[in-house]
């Protein structure tokens, strides 16, 4: 201890407090680890709290047929059979059971007639599949892990950044970062590190990501020598709000075309009927998305340069009850009311299926002692991700984590971490204060996010690749001599100069693996490869950190058992 | 394009005073908005709590013209623009620094509170209209906004007698849930203090998810306390017939 920095100790460290940390650690106490969770913002206002629509589990309580079976196939479907099959068998096994549990912990989900918890559709999902809580269903679930995580005595520490994680040798030993209140630094010393710390979404101009989103663990993986997959799949929600623009791209649920409404183009056209005539607004998300984005192009878009969506013709008092956060922020933020008219919608930023390479069983990364669950991790969603996918993702594999983490714990001492790797974390932190007369990084982060929207976008060629990459190489100089001004304490713009780094890295992951994939394949879409190769779909892009350098190696996919393949060729 | 004057508290506990910003107005915006273009361009140091942007966290509560609200939510054209706009961090609780407030007691509080136990053997069936009470106190998104203006905390400072508004909604989440069977009403009494609130409903009209906090969480809570303490065979026919439920 000194007066440098605090340091705790811990036997799992989770980093991240949404959904899949909270999860993480309540399975890692269960195990009876000392469990720290760390987190850049107050307990329970994760990203977790905007998820709205609902949480995807095959209970067949609205339509008996369903079961994990077809739940297996409509996510391998989804992401274009890209995804991790072993991940997504598990995740439609074991969601059922995680949504129980969830009830059992005093979440209270709408409910059918009998008694039931009730189902909602949502695209690309065969069946009524998700459990919900009218539009707010994240908030329900992060609610509900937060109080069973506190009645178990987890420790958390509120409002505190994580830049860099320490090692032992090849092992992962703890973490370093800072308090963002007072800007002291902290140690964190633990057996094992789970990273849940969500997506990156903050790299792009119109986004429905807060401005907790900046790729932090991923990054912190990469700096720590472990491997990211397929990284180019970024998901445009197809419909985040266009108008006005202080508001643009916050999302509109999925849920309201779940719940019935309609797509249409400024002449009136239900245009879904061109691109996908049987499942309509309800197709997967990148194909909705991409149907608005070329409507919009094509001159076909609404006054704020959008789509019109429209539940007005179902009763308004239905509307209120099952889209009330819908109903408030249309009318508190863009006067409109959506029991009387259609919403301007467009696509948005919104999620991340590329990440931190997990086993499936374990979550553990390619570094020893080092898990990852969530969206910070990749594999369930393959290609593109189904919503309602993302919050089962969360309670399947943030338990599993947890429970590896915590028995990886059990048989491991206490790392030693070398003071030369702390002063260089701390040194690190202390740079933007000691450059003088450098831009601010909100000059940096707003160009950054410029070049990603326009070259790293929904369509993507060649060119644009190859000029992001470039624009990121420049963006990297400047980010590296930003300069802050003020004090340490709770300083936004200090704060950004770390974010900005891991974003940066991030995105030029992105836009590596991009280039790479010379096809195009659920939420990567290339308009000079615009075929879907079926051999770049038997291959997974890995991304690493060789000497320095950012390396992209391709791998093979692993062969489908004979059982899952049958499943596939159902119906 | 019209401009606008946010008056902006800048500082910490120890000393702090007021500054002018002036931003352009464009259209939608919302006083969230109109700080971030101020920690943009002119103070990338001013320290403010947000996250969703959208109603849905409760993290960017403030005192915007004296009143309590989420910045997010507040048009910057609801709000007269030939005068200074001023924004202050929550009075209640003590200022870190500019916008931000220490609300670690809130979290304290909420450890004291008995957690959802529920009935053994349950099929967990439930039904709609069991739940839609409960339902209303879980969407609190923990603003703390009225914990901010009930005069028992922002006046009297009684923090370490009284709960506030916010956990008697969170306790009425669980009293009221059909399945859990914890009793929770001396808790309330004594550690919440629930007998300190006057019913002055200044915490209903602030809560950004209309949440009806007096009317359908704080009374049904103190006639609970009311029959439990003053109703002594109300108490007993209870303890006969293991019904917590009236
Ligand atoms: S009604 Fe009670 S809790 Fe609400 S503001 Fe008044 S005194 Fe406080
Ligand atoms: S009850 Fe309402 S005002 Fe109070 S914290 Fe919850 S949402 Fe905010
Ligand atoms: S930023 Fe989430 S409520 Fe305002």
């Amino acid at each position: 201890m000194t007066d440098r920095f605090e340091t705790h100790e811990h036997d799992v460290l989770i980093i991240g407090a949404g959904g899949a940390g909270l999860r993480a650690a309540i399975e890692a106490l269960k195990f009876g680890a000392k469990v720290g969770v760390v987190c850049k913002s107050l307990l329970g206002k994760a990203h977790t709290v905007m998820a709205e629509g609902g949480i995807a589990a095959a209970m067949g309580n609205v339509d008996s047929a369903d079961g994990w079976k077809p739940h297996f196939r409509d996510t391998m479907r989804g992401g274009k059979m890209l995804n991790n099959w072993r991940m997504a068998q598990l995740h439609a096994q074991e969601s059922i059971e995680r949504v129980k549990e969830l009830e059992q912990w005093g979440a209270l989900f709408d409910r059918t007639d009998n008694g039931n918890i009730l189902q909602r559709a949502f695209g690309g999902h065969t069946y009524k599949r998700l459990c919900h809580v009218g539009d707010r269903t994240g908030l329900e679930m992060i609610r509900t892990l937060q109080d069973r995580g506190v009645q178990l005595g987890v420790d958390v520490y509120m409002e505190c950044t994580i830049t860099r994680l320490m090692k032992d040798g090849d092992r992962v030993a703890g973490a370093f970062g800072y308090w963002r209140e007072q800007g002291r630094f902290v140690l964190f010393k633990a057996k094992s590190v789970i990273i849940c710390t969500g997506g990156i979404g903050k790299a792009w101009k119109i986004t429905s990501n807060s401005w907790e989103c900046t790729g932090d663990g991923m990054a912190l993986a990469y700096y720590a020598g472990a491997e990211l997959l397929d990284m180019e799949f970024v998901q445009f929600h197809p419909t985040g709000m266009v108008w006005p623009p202080g508001v643009q791209g916050i999302l509109v649920t999925e849920a309201v075309r779940g719940e019935g409404g309609i797509l249409r183009n400024k002449n009136g056209e239900r245009f879904m009927e061109k691109y996908d005539p049987k499942r309509m607004e309800l197709s997967t998300r990148d194909v909705v998305a991409r149907s608005i984005y070329t409507e919009v192009k094509e001159g076909r878009g609404s006054e704020h340069g959008g789509a019109y969506l429209d539940i007005s013709h179902k009763p308004a008092e239905v509307v209120k009850k099952k889209l009330p956060s819908m109903y408030h922020q249309f009318k508190g933020l863009a006067d409109v009311d959506i029991t009387k008219g259609p919403m301007e919608v467009g696509p948005t930023c919104h999620y991340m299926m590329g990440g931190i390479k997990v086993d499936a069983e374990t979550a553990a990364s390619t570094l020893p002692g080092l898990y990852a669950a969530g969206e910070a991790a990749a594999g369930l969603h393959g290609a593109n991700r189904l919503g309602g996918n993302s919050l089962s993702d969360l309670v399947v594999f943030g338990r599993r984590a947890g429970e590896a983490a915590a028995k990886y714990a059990q048989s491991a001492s206490m790392p030693k971490i070398d003071e030369a790797q702390v002063s260089a974390a701390e040194r690190e932190l202390l740079a933007p204060f000691e450059r003088q007369g450098g831009e601010s990084p909100y000059a940096v982060h707003r160009d950054l996010q410029d070049t990603m929207q326009s070259l790293v976008g929904i369509f993507r060629v060649e060119d644009d690749l190859k000029k992001a990459l470039a624009a990121l190489l420049t963006l990297k100089e400047r980010a590296a001599k930003v300069s802050v001004e003020g004090s340490r304490m709770f300083n936004p713009g200090w704060h950004l100069a770390f974010d900005l780094r891991n974003m940066l890295t991030v995105s030029e992951a992105v836009a590596t693996a991009a280039l790479a994939r010379r096809e195009s394949r659920g939420a990567h879409s290339r308009i000079d490869c615009p075929e879907t190769d079926p051999v770049c779909g038997k291959e997974n892009h890995i991304i690493k950190d060789v000497n320095g350098k950012m390396s992209l190696s391709t791998v093979p996919k692993g062969p489908l058992p004979e059982d899952l393949q049958k499943i596939l060729e159902e119906a | 394009m019209a401009e606008a004057t946010l008056n902006i508290f800048r500082g910490d506990s120890t000393n702090g005073k007021r500054v002018d910003y002036k931003v352009d107005v464009t259209p939608g915006m919302v006083v969230l908005d109109a700080l971030h273009a101020i920690q943009g361009h002119q103070a990338p140091d001013l320290a403010v709590r947000w996250n969703c942007k959208a109603g849905k966290c409760g993290s960017c509560s403030a005192e915007v013209n004296g009143r309590p609200r989420l910045t997010c939510k507040t048009r910057m054209d609801s709000l007269p623009l030939d005068r200074p706009i001023t924004v202050s961090p929550m009075k209640t609780f003590p200022v870190i620094k500019d916008l931000v407030t220490d609300v670690s007691w809130n979290y304290a509080v909420n450890k004291k509170i008995t957690p959802f136990t529920p009935k053994k053997d349950t099929d967990w069936k439930m039904y709609q209209q069991d739940i839609d009470r409960v339902q209303e106190f879980r969407k609190c998104i923990e603003c703390f906004l009225c914990q901010n203006v009930c005069h028992v905390l922002r006046d009297h400072d009684v923090k370490d007698k009284f709960g506030g508004p916010r956990f008697f909604v969170r306790a009425a989440s669980l009293e009221m849930h059909p399945l859990d069977v914890a009793d929770r009403v001396p808790m309330i009494k004594e550690e919440l203090g629930i007998g300190y609130c006057n019913i002055t409903k200044c915490c209903t009209e602030v809560c950004p998810e209309e949440i009806h906090i007096t009317d359908n969480a704080i009374i049904p809570l103190k006639e609970r306390v009311v029959d439990e303490y003053y109703d002594p065979i109300l108490r007993i026919v209870r303890k006969i017939t293991g019904a917590k439920k009236a």
